[in-house]
């Protein structure tokens, strides 16, 4: 690990000052420590977050729920609220242990990057990692990697699954600036796809600090849920998830909110699935025809041709699930 | 200065691996200490040279910690992580370096109250935070409920992740997730036992929150 300076903040004031010099922000820690050990990371300052006061989840106004970045995933997916109103949401937060939930807080979760073990690997070659260096995994072993979203620069796996949910709900990001200033970024546009910039993950600047994250509200009932297919049973990171939310009215669905995770470059919202169960009604041969398009656009490497057909059968049956749910 | 108030200095630990044919590390770190307390920077446990130079000028900051009870005040090169402030210079050696990455659980403690990875902890962050470790869970003699049953159904083989285990099961315990085997398998899978104990690990944890 390289050495760093360590500076603890009290209010937002003194970590925007912090993060506008330079700083770099540390929350739970759990991904940025595990990457400074491994020298992926070599920030030379870093500013503890932790006491600011971003720990509140809030309804809002119509049924919608803004969540703190402080708020750890353990707090998160365990909220009565967020259960209740998006269990998809809640559901993404358990991929974790239990020690790295009571750690990790829902701005870290979306700031986390990728478990590619060549991004890891400051031996080997990785453009995220160090531009223009290439990419090892494109030649390389690439079980895990993506079949969606990737360039011929990077085609690592965004690892978050709650950011699957929030991408299948089309939730936002809150940020604060250095010079005060709030912005609010579509959560579609917060995560950026590698193209020739792999290196660039978010749509974030230098010192700006994510304040929360908001679900908008939903008509009602939404029925959700998320699955998540790995090779073990707990505690992995996905080959294929789906994260899927249904309203659905008078025997018609009227609104159908999907993406799918562990398969693409961010969290791959899938519009042509989405389109195919609007105004229908709900039957296994919808839920396997609006399936069939998960993988469109999909590019299989050498390793990972199976997640093609892993991605539309997870859909299938995540859609058949949250179809059938009372 | 109370008598259980310590300060020291704490040098990083390294990845540094092979044999060696001089002291080991924990003894050159010990003796670092009792000698004056510098900022041990010697090639002796450094991986190279160039880390070597770096860890000269590496910044440190001043902790006050309780550690099973106890307050600590150390000062500790910013790198530090709890997992290697407890091992390295408090001579906590119960909680184990596995990965070394917070896959495996094995360095599993109690901050706060709750139970996380000690190897993704940085000692610097927690001012004022309650440590327990797996050397705190016993009341003099009388063992914590759950090492007395993991003593009982013969829940561990090498022993290795065990008190990883034991300080995981206890999160979980207090969290409220054993209704059930399959719940108590899942909120502890972050705990990897090589030996392959999970049957016996599983009854230890759910006879323990049956009692409580």
């Amino acid at each position: 690990m390289h050495p760093f300076s360590y500076t603890r903040v009290s209010n937002v004031r003194e970590a925007l000052d912090a993060g506008s010099r330079g700083g770099r922000y540390i929350a739970g820690g759990t991904t940025l420590v595990d990457l400074m050990r491994e020298t992926v990371e070599t920030p030379e300052t870093i500013v503890d977050i932790s006491a600011l006061p971003l720990g509140d989840i809030t309804a809002t106004a119509g049924g919608g729920i803004r969540i703190g970045a402080l708020v750890p995933m353990a707090v998160a997916t365990a909220d009565p609220k967020l259960n209740s109103l998006f269990p998809v949401a809640a559901q993404a937060l358990r991929g974790a242990s239990a020690q790295l939930r009571n750690m990790a807080t829902i701005g870290g979760n979306i700031m986390q990057r990728t478990r590619c073990t060549y991004f890891r690997d400051v031996t080997a070659d990785c453009n995220k990692r160090e531009p223009g260096s290439g990419c090892a995994a494109l030649g390389g072993y690439n079980r895990g990697h993506a079949i969606l979203g990737g360039s011929d620069q990077c085609v690592a796996v965004h690892a978050s699954d709650f950011a699957v949910a929030l991408s299948a709900l089309e939730a936002s990001v809150h940020l604060q600036a250095p010079d005060g200033r709030n912005r609010r970024l579509p959560f579609a546009d917060f995560l950026l796809r590698p193209g020739s910039t792999p290196h660039r993950e978010q749509a974030i600047r230098q010192g700006e600090l994510i304040t929360s994250v908001e679900i908008p509200a939903y008509p009602r009932p939404l029925k959700s849920a998320y699955l998540k297919l790995r090779d073990r049973q707990s505690y992995s990171f996905g080959l294929a998830s789906a994260a899927v939310a249904l309203h659905v009215r008078g025997g018609v669905i009227r609104e159908a909110k999907v993406a799918a995770g562990g398969v693409a470059t961010v969290p791959w919202k899938l519009s042509a699935v989405e389109r195919a169960l609007v105004g229908e009604r709900p039957s296994d041969r919808l839920w396997a025809e609006a399936a069939r398009h998960a993988a469109d656009g999909a590019r299989p490497l050498q390793h990972n041709r199976f997640k093609v057909e892993l991605l539309k059968r997870t859909v299938e049956r995540q859609l058949r699930t949250v179809g059938e749910m009372e | 200065m109370s008598a259980d108030l310590s300060e020291s200095v704490v040098p990083p630990s390294t990845e540094s691996g092979g044999p060696s044919s001089g002291p080991s590390r924990r003894t050159v770190i010990a003796t670092g200490v009792v000698v004056g307390g510098a900022v041990v920077a010697g090639g002796t446990f450094l991986a190279g040279s160039e880390e070597a130079a770096a860890a000269g000028a590496s910044p440190s900051s001043r902790v006050s910690l309780t550690v099973n009870g106890t307050r600590r005040t150390v000062t500790v090169d910013n790198r530090t992580s709890l997992l290697d402030l407890l091992r390295e210079h408090l001579d906590l050696t119960g909680s184990k370096k596995g990965c070394n990455a917070g896959a495996c659980g094995a360095c599993t403690v109690l901050v706060d109250g709750q139970r996380v990875n000690s190897c993704l902890t940085l000692a610097v962050r927690l001012e004022g935070a309650e440590v327990v470790t797996i050397e705190g869970l016993a009341e003099g003699d009388r063992l914590h409920p759950l090492q007395q049953a993991f003593i009982d159904e013969d829940a561990f083989q090498c022993g290795y992740c065990t008190p990883g285990q034991i300080m995981s099961g206890v999160g979980c315990i207090q969290e409220g997730h054993t209704d059930s085997p399959e719940e108590i398998r899942e909120y502890m899978s972050g705990n990897v036992c090589r030996c392959g104990c999970y049957v016996k690990i599983v009854r230890a944890v759910e006879q323990t929150a049956a009692r409580k």
